[in-house]
């Protein structure tokens, strides 16, 4: 028997908590334990009781002023000195940016691994802990292992489906924490762009590619991101040769994955294939019924976007109104 | 006058990665390796404060293989002295065991003022080996930082994250990881290549920092396999009369598939 026990969730974003539970569920099943997730933070009661419904055995919360300023060494502190007393099998924790720096700070603490940014978790037949992640700019999935325990893994927002709400009510346990200042003095907070979110955030993106004539013909696209809440992005060679934006989507520029991928007249070079692979769903619309991008898609039209995003258009919004 | 130190990783060039077309496996062992393309933001900033406030630029590599070349290159760049760390058995070693060399490398150095990574190298892409570095010393980190400024004992910085950017103030010895935004690295004259033939480069080996061969074995993550990625789509042609015929057919699918929101 292994004196390691317990599969734990944490993450700052409540969102992300959530979403990790079903994936911990999964695993403590197998592996027979039990799944919790460490709520830290201050005035959160209602938050550690909201998680209780999403399949955790146990909240163990701890509210402290401290967590407030959302800095790392708070929460390191914090789930060392839990790690070091209740020493769980596997952490999984939230792919923030801050997320990821706590994580690496306490597998450092620990001596213990961590694989970061995982899109798969799976516990083998040796009941061994496999992730997997994708590396060397998306050209490569790697598939690793652990050595040492707690495992730690990372996990991106929107790897895992948030679970639905259950009847069985977890238990919430508050627990007193070993209390870490952060050596950081906060001197601002700014939002960013609060406006847009950003094409990496989007779960919805309309893409164009240069089977688009001319700049205003984003128009169209715009009028179908916006009737379905999403964003629209370009290529590189609108970016780059015709200089349409100045971000485009692809290996070099931003990665998307959101639930739901339009590319509009692309051809699909493997670049721009790279920074749409974690789309949920991809659809392609283009001229060329050779077009590559129709590989990698989950709906192929073979047809003039001219003709056919109208159309699309026309379809939704009668679709929404109903 | 700040003592900086600036960890580069000779990271493999993913844009040069071939693929074993029988095998679908990635020959990673004959791609060419160059300074990961963080690392050389962390370099050019380390510059910068020293053009500003003086001091001293350290370039520290740790790596399996021979990475003269590219520390050549850093010193060229602006680096003043630059020290190599090269055992072929760190190959299989993970960010645990890399972060612990580095560690006792910075020991070894004596006193330093920062010590600036990239937010993560080019192909693993995992942004531990900073914060994990940071850990070990028990100094801050103050990661993903793409605004940096000193004020006397004390580094200000303005940090990228999600939904917003965050001004901190630590003081130093205290460690930076830099994000791309942070600055445009400079290009090297032939002048400066010229020049840094004559800096000092210094090579050491694992002995020479005292870390033992069990340590460096004493890996807590384990790599299986690296494949190219294999695309699993439905690959379903919507097909119709008209143009209303395939976008009712689409937004039909896409309603069942649940990725329309509303």
């Amino acid at each position: 028997m292994s004196t390691f026990n317990g599969v734990w969730v944490f993450s700052e974003n409540w969102d992300l908590a959530t979403e990790m539970l079903s994936k911990g569920r999964e695993l403590a099943d197998k592996l027979q334990t039990e799944l919790a997730a460490i709520v830290l933070g201050h005035d959160i009661k209602e938050q550690a009781e909201d998680l209780a419904v999403y399949g955790a055995d146990k909240i163990l919360t701890a509210d402290n002023p401290i967590f407030k300023n959302l800095q790392v060494e708070p929460y390191l502190g914090a789930l060392a000195d839990l790690a070091a007393k209740h020493k769980p099998q596997i952490l999984l924790v939230g792919s923030t940016r801050r997320g990821k720096e706590l994580a690496a700070r306490l597998a450092a603490r620990l001596q213990t691994g961590l694989i970061p940014d995982v899109v798969k978790l799976e516990i083998n037949e040796e009941k061994m802990l496999i992730a997997t992640r994708i590396v060397y700019g998306g050209n490569g999935i790697a598939v690793q292992t652990y050595k040492a325990k707690p495992q730690i893994a990372t996990v991106p927002p929107r790897t895992f489906e948030k679970p639905k709400p259950s009847d069985k009510k977890a238990e919430v346990v508050n627990v007193e924490v070993k209390l870490e200042e952060s050596k950081a003095e906060v001197v601002e907070v700014k939002p960013v762009e609060a406006a847009k979110t950003r094409i990496e955030e989007a779960k919805i993106v309309v893409c164009g590619g240069r089977g688009v004539n001319k700049k205003e013909d984003f128009k169209m696209f715009e009028e179908l991101a916006n009737l379905l809440g999403g964003q629209i992005g370009g290529t590189r060679p609108l970016a780059e040769d015709r200089k349409w934006f100045s971000e485009w989507v692809g290996l070099s520029g931003k990665k998307v994955k959101p639930d739901l991928y339009i590319g509009c007249g692309i051809s699909g070079m493997i670049q721009h294939v790279a920074g749409i692979r974690d789309s949920r769903v991809i659809v392609a619309i283009n001229k060329d019924p050779n077009a590559a991008i129709f590989e990698v898609a989950d709906y192929a039209v073979v047809g003039d976007i001219y003709q056919i995003i109208p159309a699309l258009i026309e379809t939704l919004k009668q679709t929404l109104k109903r | 006058m700040p003592r900086i130190i600036v960890c580069l990783k000779y990271a493999i060039d993913v844009s040069q990665i071939k693929v074993d077309s029988a095998t679908r496996k990635l020959l990673t062992a004959d791609a060419p390796r160059k300074i990961s393309d963080f690392d050389k933001n962390a370099l050019e900033e380390a510059i910068r404060i020293k053009e500003k406030h003086g001091g001293e630029v350290i370039a520290l590599t740790v790596s399996s293989e021979n990475a003269s070349s590219a520390l050549r290159e850093a010193l060229a760049i602006g680096a003043d002295k630059a020290f190599l760390v090269h055992d072929s058995t760190i190959q299989n070693s993970d960010t645990l065991v890399v972060s612990q060399i580095l560690a006792e490398a910075v020991k070894k150095f004596g006193s330093f003022d920062l010590i600036i990574c990239g937010e993560a190298s080019i192909d693993s892409y995992s942004g531990q080996v900073g914060p994990r570095l940071a850990e070990i010393l028990g100094i801050p980190a103050v990661t993903y930082a793409r605004k940096v400024g000193l004020e006397g004992d004390a580094i200000i910085a303005e940090r990228s994250l999600e939904d917003f950017s965050e001004v901190v103030k630590v003081k130093m010895p205290a460690l930076l990881t830099v994000t791309k935004e942070i600055n445009e690295p400079r290009v090297p004259t032939l002048m400066d290549v010229l020049k840094a033939s004559r800096k000092e480069l210094v090579k050491w080996s694992l002995s020479d920092l005292g870390v033992l061969k069990e340590k460096v074995e004493a890996i807590a993550v384990q790599l299986l396999e690296v494949s190219a990625p294999k695309v699993e789509r439905k690959k379903v042609r919507i097909e119709g009369e008209n143009p209303k015929e395939i976008a009712d057919k689409l937004v039909k699918a896409l309603i069942q598939d649940g990725v329309l929101g509303g």
